[in-house]
């Protein structure tokens, strides 16, 4: 049978995973609905579990002049409601599941899922969010591109618990959050676009876009991004083609039957468009 | 095993449980509250909701393991309560009532709403009722219900 652990704190957290493995269970709002069957309840884990919703070390928001903080079990509403809370981030968790769920849902689990579909992926992908993980042997910080490595699949080692997420404080002229899904407080999202610029004196100094559901991760393409920096918005909202044609070799919805792949790959640059040309 | 210490509709229980069973589970089987209701078993209707300090959560979403020192309250506890009665006489003034199934969700998320705020634009009741579903009313009468509770029990929350 598999051991099940309500720990007392992070450490106890600690000494168990560096002896044996683990897997956590935040939330559960992932955890249980992907294992539940109604013939074997209670809920039919396959790995020894720890539930980590409670523990103090992983709660709480903070901010200094430069970072704010999130501990990985702060759930998806008590993050929206913190006054700390950048509106970029606000504006995507107003647009997932449902109040009941986001009560529930946390920020570790949305990553330590890697869905993606992870709707909370999408701007912490934009603000170069750290997964901040801890060990017995100390802590390791990764960004979360890195940390995230295929569908489902996170660099977290077998004696590893992710602790907190950090983000830098940067705030955007304009940004905007689109959601295309069946319906609001469904799991999966069909897809999403995150776009946000800022400009100085008419020249762009910031621009970012992110884009959710379209490939086996979130889509973030600095690279790209750069090229447009010190372009006046004039000369950006003229370049939209050519911006389209560059992300659109990276919008590869991974195949499934959910929604036409050429659908959503035509949705997800027409959202692009629209984000530039109503600048 | 291990022992799970909570507050269920306002009493200190204690119970000796596997930790891997649902909170819906445990409020059937072992304290008989039937008020709360499985419908989708995926966190997607909203016919299990209870007050998981005071916010709403999906019973059938929350492992037993989460609960241990919160506060529950489910539809049984709530109905003792004057906010109960205003919304249960809002909801019959309004129609907001047709099979039933819904309704006890749809208290616990107004409740949760109005906790938080007490004065809900239509925009913010829609929101909070957003992971309720009702097959009958059509939302309307139930979104109608909600404001007509916020009028009449002004003060209250
Ligand atoms: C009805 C419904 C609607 C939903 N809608 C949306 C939506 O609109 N958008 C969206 O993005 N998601 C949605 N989800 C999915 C889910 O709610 C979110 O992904 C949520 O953030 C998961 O958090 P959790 O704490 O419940 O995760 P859990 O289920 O507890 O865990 C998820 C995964 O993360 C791992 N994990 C958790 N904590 C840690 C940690 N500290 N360190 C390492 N690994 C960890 C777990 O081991 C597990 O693999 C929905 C789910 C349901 C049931
Ligand atoms: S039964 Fe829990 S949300 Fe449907
Ligand atoms: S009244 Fe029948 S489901 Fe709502």
């Amino acid at each position: 049978m598999v051991k099940q652990i309500l720990p007392k704190n992070l450490s106890e957290v600690l000494e168990l995973i560096s002896k044996e493995k683990y897997r956590f269970c935040a939330g559960g709002t992932d955890m249980l609905i992907q294992n539940h069957n109604l013939k074997t309840l209670p809920i039919d884990f396959k790995d020894n579990i720890i539930y980590t919703f409670n523990l103090e070390e992983l709660k709480g928001i903070t901010e200094d002049e430069d970072f704010i903080t999130i501990g990985a079990s702060e759930s998806l509403e008590s993050i929206l409601e913190n006054k700390i809370t950048p509106q970029i981030l606000k504006d995507t968790i107003l647009q997932m599941a449902s109040p009941a769920i986001r009560h529930s849902g946390t920020i570790g689990g949305n990553i330590g899922n890697a869905s993606p579909a992870g709707d909370l992926l999408v701007p912490l992908y934009l603000l170069n969010a750290i997964v901040q993980l801890q060990s017995l042997k100390g802590i390791r910080s990764v960004l979360l591109s890195d940390f995230i490595t295929h569908v489902r699949r996170i660099d977290l080692r077998d004696d590893e618990i992710i602790t907190k997420i950090i983000i830098s404080k940067i705030n955007f002229d304009k940004h905007q959050f689109v959601k295309v899904g069946p319906r609001l407080s469904d799991a999966i999202s069909k897809l999403s676009f995150l776009g946000a610029v800022s400009f100085h004196e008419d020249k762009v100094i910031d621009l970012r876009f992110s884009f959710g559901a379209v490939n086996i991760t979130v889509v973030r393409r600095p690279e790209i991004e750069a090229q447009y920096i010190y372009k006046t918005k004039e000369e950006l909202k003229n370049s939209v083609d050519e911006l389209l044609e560059k992300y659109s070799e990276y919008i590869r919805p991974i195949d499934d039957q959910r929604s036409n792949k050429e659908y959503r790959k035509t949705v997800a640059l027409n959202l692009l468009r629209n984000f530039i040309e109503e600048l | 095993m291990a022992k799970i210490d909570f507050r269920l509709n306002g009493v200190p229980v204690s119970i000796e449980t596997q930790l891997n069973r649902r909170l819906l589970d445990v409020l059937h089987e072992d304290f008989d509250l039937i008020g709360i209701k499985e419908g989708c078993g995926e966190g997607e209707c909203g016919a299990c909701a209870v007050l998981f300090d005071h916010e709403i959560i999906n019973s059938c979403s929350v492992p037993i393991a989460n609960c241990a020192n919160k506060d529950i309250v489910t539809i049984e506890g709530f109905s003792n309560t004057s906010r109960y009665k205003i919304l249960k006489d809002a909801f019959e003034e309004e129609g907001a009532v047709q099979c039933g199934f819904c309704t006890p969700g749809m208290m616990i998320a107004a409740e949760s709403l109005l906790n938080k705020n007490p004065k809900p634009t239509t925009e913010e009741i829609k929101i909070g009722l957003s992971g309720n579903l009702c097959r009958c009313t059509g939302y309307n009468m139930i979104i109608k219900a909600i404001q007509r509770a916020a009028k009449v029990g002004e003060g209250k929350w």
